[in-house]
């Protein structure tokens, strides 16, 4: 099933930030080193705009809500999954946030509700929405983006952040 | 929760940065890639890079991205630079496609800035008290050629066990197969070889090839225009990637038939039914080693309906009955189709039977393959199979039935045919010829009983990878350790007297071991000498791919450490027992391993690929660039290699090398489970093991082993299981469980799987934590080809997820929107 509610968020405050992307001169960090190589090197994050994706008044169990973030090109998903799961947000810590351009080649996902993946028609990945965004199956060397979220006193949910590169960019704020 | 990168941005290449080709060297596909490198503390901007498009802009659905597991710092010329391997959207294998095995070639690299590869063997080591002590390679090669010299000289070449790869990317290559293979088979005539992945030295595919067909005879283009891709026993979407997602679903959209013989349901049949709609897709999901029966059924019913290709057959195929008869070489007749025939005959509703599968389906897969259509013009076939023949049930005879079919209908050599191995590894073998024989020695059993003194090792690593594994690891290991505690009882000793403490040793039942690899594998944990090997594009190296085409991956980078391509390993050893034996006074014996004063692989190339094939030079290939050319090379002309598109357009059959050139059917009768023991086991155990490939690491696992994203998603082999089976023995998702059987015990982790069919595992194999050859039988063919395929074994819960296997996701691997 496609996402279907939408909920507007302005381009605009998401641009605050771009102007540093690529001058991130350092090397960037692959922390795929073994273990026993030494402790991997920090990553160097950038600052991520803060964007308010929904209140959580607006979320139903299992109904995905489209959102743009960290700026209007950049499609994702937000959900309520019903139970809580590692790294989820809010009081039940089940609420997550993804990116939805596919980490392989770019095309845009679908949300699959009846076994909560985010499915691609590109070249037919997918990726476990429940399990942090790991990738079940497919061609994408990385998981799916996950957005960082926080969840204010009023119940408004926001976007901060991005755990993965997000497909199509040298820097996930551009 | 599943791993997460952290990596928000990454460099961008400017627009000066060098530009290299390279062809991706973990499998047959062989895609394009584009290496950029480019002195650290610079970089590209959004505007002015490399790519030459706006990266402040998003990019569009198969727009040019570099992930960061295509991204790493290398060392080039001695200095760290930035390294960006981006898919070549112009090279017509891929066209910009990345698999999840290529595109993580950047982050597969050795860095010891990002801390990358770091279990890539630097140094050749020497074994010294106990531990493997670093050397230089003036001594590790001294002490390998004074063993090997002894040993040859006083006992003979029998004596001298190789492993060597025969194949291309990776490890192999031209340079590499060549430099090897001048060693053991021209300055040398071993005998007792065998090939990284089976038991002796032999074909994959001696049928194919005895009818005269090669088994790389199309062009990945003759999928997209065909009208029925038939597989046989392969998983194109998981093990030849980009091959179906470029070149079959191409076909499968210009509405192309697709039919798929495989006891397991795969992600493959999953997605032809989401390009070509269900009706349009046929799953024979026969009974586990049925297959030449299927086979012989179709042939028939084709025959008997009279849809051959009857010119072709009269003009291309011999005529006169029996061309060769069964014998010790051959385990099926070869002639005529009529003498096949004969042989073969298999009514449809036999088939069924036998095959547990509909007739109605058998006779559909028949009109599917061969059925005129209905203006009369000819259908179009391209047939493929891999593993689940090679590696299956009565090799020779089942490989012949397949290439039955695609002769009778006159599917080779024609646009939208062929018949073809699919292939693992791309090829690349140029050797002289060898002197093994036929059928080979079966050296791992030759080994287990107690044969030869030395084991040379290149680049195989048959604890992971072998049948009968069990017991081969624990003789191979004993029998090690036998010259191990020589070593170092005579650790304080000249070399002279060391040399005479492991000839005493091998002379005890010991074994001397010298391995060649790129990583301290399991099998050279039994190593005396340990050789440092470097990889593709730390070396130029030139392999072709499954529709032979041809290409220069280029060197980018500096090889690891110490290490040098293995062609230039070959010649190190050569050059020293040239020395010892002049030293031995053996000079007629050294005189023999002369003529490798190679300084680069691609003196290695000259001297041996370039000799036989006098057009190709490393200028002429780098320019061809990505696209490379098609073997066979047939010219040079306006500054271009000529290649061949298909081989037998001329309806010329030669790979048999019969003068009349003309093709022959294989009388492959059906006669059940072949290999020795296999139908025993099928008896007396529950579940039948099936030995599969994942797409996720399949052809590099060994380079995954510390890799957070890959072991994050399966940190123990998993074992597809059907979810009732499961309950019946306590098994949840995530579980570590033992498959048992007379042979031995493999480990693994319950995945259950809804496809799965009751009592049909599917175990991943080659896996560095889960040899799945531990359960296998000895039993091969008549030719010495094993059958990994066909294992049956008891299942046993070990214990509980693990916090590392609790969080994996045990989701259905096949998409659904
Ligand atoms: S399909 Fe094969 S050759 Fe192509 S990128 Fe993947 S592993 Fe490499
Ligand atoms: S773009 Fe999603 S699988 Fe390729």
């Amino acid at each position: 099933m496609r996402c279907k509610n939408m909920v507007n968020v302005g381009r605009r405050q998401f641009l605050r930030g771009g102007a540093m992307a690529a001058a991130g001169a350092a090397a960037a960090t692959v922390t795929s080193a073994p273990a026993e190589a030494g402790a991997p090197v920090p990553p160097a994050q950038l600052e991520y705009p803060s964007a308010r994706l929904a209140n959580i008044a607006d979320l139903k169990v299992n109904e995905p809500l489209d959102i743009e973030y960290p700026d209007a090109d950049s499609p994702g998903v937000l959900l309520k999954l019903g139970t809580a799961v590692e790294g989820g947000a809010g009081p039940d810590g089940d609420i997550v946030a993804f990116s939805t351009i596919c980490p392989h080649k770019g095309f845009g996902m679908s949300y699959n509700s009846e076994d909560r993946t985010l499915n691609c028609p590109g070249h037919f990945s997918r990726f476990d929405v429940e399990a942090g965004g790991q990738e079940v199956w497919g061609h994408a060397t990385q998981n799916v983006p996950q957005f960082t979220l926080r969840i204010d006193d009023k119940g408004d949910i926001y976007a901060e952040g991005s755990s993965d590169l997000i497909f199509g960019r040298p820097s996930n704020v551009l | 929760m599943g791993y997460k990168r952290e990596i928000d941005r990454l460099p961008i290449p400017p627009k000066d940065a060098k530009v290299h080709n390279v062809t991706c060297h973990y499998c047959i596909v062989g895609c394009g890639y584009k290496a950029y490198t480019w002195p650290r503390g610079k970089q590209g901007t959004m505007k002015n890079n490399a790519y030459g498009i706006d990266l402040s802009e998003q990019q569009p659905a198969m727009g040019t991205w570099l992930a960061p597991s295509q991204y790493n710092v290398v060392k080039q010329n001695g200095k760290d630079v930035h390294l960006a391997l981006v898919p070549d959207a112009d090279c017509v294998v891929n066209n910009g496609l990345t698999s999840i095995r290529g595109g993580r070639m950047g982050e597969n690299r050795p860095s010891d800035v990002m801390r990358t590869q770091q279990q890539r063997l630097t140094d050749p080591m020497i074994w010294r008290n106990g531990v493997w002590q670093p050397t230089s390679w003036d001594d590790a090669l001294d002490l390998v050629a004074r063993v090997t010299a002894r040993i040859i000289t006083e006992y003979g070449e029998d004596e001298l066990l190789v492993s060597m790869f025969d194949h291309g990317g990776s490890a192999g290559g031209y340079e590499n197969t060549w430099g090897t293979g001048k060693l053991y088979f021209q300055s040398m005539n071993i005998k007792n070889a065998r090939i990284h992945n089976r038991p002796a030295y032999n074909s994959e595919v001696h049928a194919t090839r005895d009818m005269g067909v090669g088994e790389l005879n199309n062009s990945y283009s003759d999928y997209e225009v065909t009208d029925t891709i038939f597989i046989i026993g392969a998983n194109p979407l998981e093990t030849q990637t980009n091959l179906f997602l470029n070149h079959m679903r191409k076909g499968l959209e210009n509405g192309a038939r697709f039919i798929m013989v495989d006891p397991r349901r795969t992600v493959t049949v999953n997605a032809a039914e989401e390009i070509a709609g269900k009706e349009n897709v046929l799953h024979l999901a026969i009974k586990p080693a049925t297959d030449i029966a299927l086979m012989n059924a179709l042939f028939t019913y084709i025959v008997d309906k009279g849809w051959t290709d009857n010119e072709f057959i009269k003009n291309s195929t011999f005529q006169g009955g029996e061309a060769v008869p069964l014998d010790e070489a051959h385990p099926a007749g070869l002639g005529s189709l009529e003498y096949a025939l004969n042989a073969c005959r298999t009514s449809t509703a036999k088939a069924a039977e036998i095959c547990g599968v509909p007739e109605a389906d058998i006779i559909k897969a028949a009109e599917w393959i061969a059925k005129p259509k209905s203006d009369g013009s000819r259908r179009k076939c391209a047939t493929a199979y891999e593993k689940g023949i090679i590696w299956g049930n009565d090799n020779y005879r089942a490989n012949g039935a397949i290439v039955n079919i695609a002769l009778a209908t006159g599917n080779i050599g024609r646009e939208g045919g062929g018949c073809c191995r699919l292939g693992g590894h791309q090829e690349g073998y140029y050797r002289p010829a060898d002197h093994v024989g036929r059928p080979a020695t079966y050296v791992d059993q030759l080994l287990i009983s107690g044969g030869g003194k030395i084991h040379h090792i290149w680049a195989t690593d048959h604890f992971k990878t072998t049948l009968n594994a069990a017991e081969y690891k624990e003789v191979h290991r004993r029998r090690a350790n036998i010259v191990k505690d020589a070593m170092d009882a005579s650790a304080s000793g000249t070399r002279e007297q060391q040399v005479e403490a492991i000839v005493a040793a091998v002379n005890a039942g010991g074994l001397f071991v010298v391995d060649m690899d790129i990583i301290h594998s399991q099998i050279g944990q039994d190593a005396h000498v340990i050789l440092p090997a470097c990889e593709s594009n730390e070396m130029n190296l030139t392999s072709m791919n499954g529709e032979r085409r041809l290409r220069l991956s280029e060197r980018y980078m500096d090889p690891y450490g110490q290490s040098r391509p293995d062609c230039l390993i070959a010649a190190g050893i050569a050059q020293n027992l040239e020395r010892v034996l002049r030293e031995m006074g053996q000079d007629k014996y050294a005189d023999q391993f002369k003529g490798y004063d190679w300084k680069t692989e691609e003196d290695a190339f000259m001297d041996g690929y370039h000799q036989g094939n006098p057009d190709v030079t490393y200028d002429r290939l780098r320019a061809m660039g990505n696209n490379g050319v098609q073997e066979p090379v047939v010219g040079y002309k306006g500054g271009k290699l000529v290649g061949t598109k298909r081989l037998y357009s001329d309806g010329k059959f030669d790979r048999h090398g019969r003068k009349d050139k003309k093709a022959l059917f294989c009388a492959a009768a059906y006669r059940g489970l072949q290999a020795p023991g296999k139908a025993q086991e099928r008896a007396t155990h529950k579940f039948w093991i099936n030995n599969v490939r994942a797409n996720v690491f399949w052809q590099n696992q060994f380079l995954d082993q510390t890799n957070d994203f890959i072991q994050d998603r399966f940190p123990y082999p998993f074992i597809e299981m059907n979810p009732q089976d499961m309950a019946d023995l306590g098994i949840k998702a995530g579980d570590l469980i033992e498959i048992h059987n007379e042979n031995g015990a493999t480990q693994g982790m319950a995945y259950p799987t809804d496809t799965a069919r009751r009592g049909q595992v599917a175990m991943v194999f080659g896996s560095p934590s889960g040899s799945q050859g531990n359960v296998v039988n000895p039993g091969v063919n008549e030719l010495i080809l094993p059958n990994y395929k066909h294992t049956w074994g008891d299942i046993r819960k070990l214990a509980d997820a693990t916090p590392r296997s609790a969080h994996v996701s045990f989701k259905s691997k096949e998409y659904k929107a």
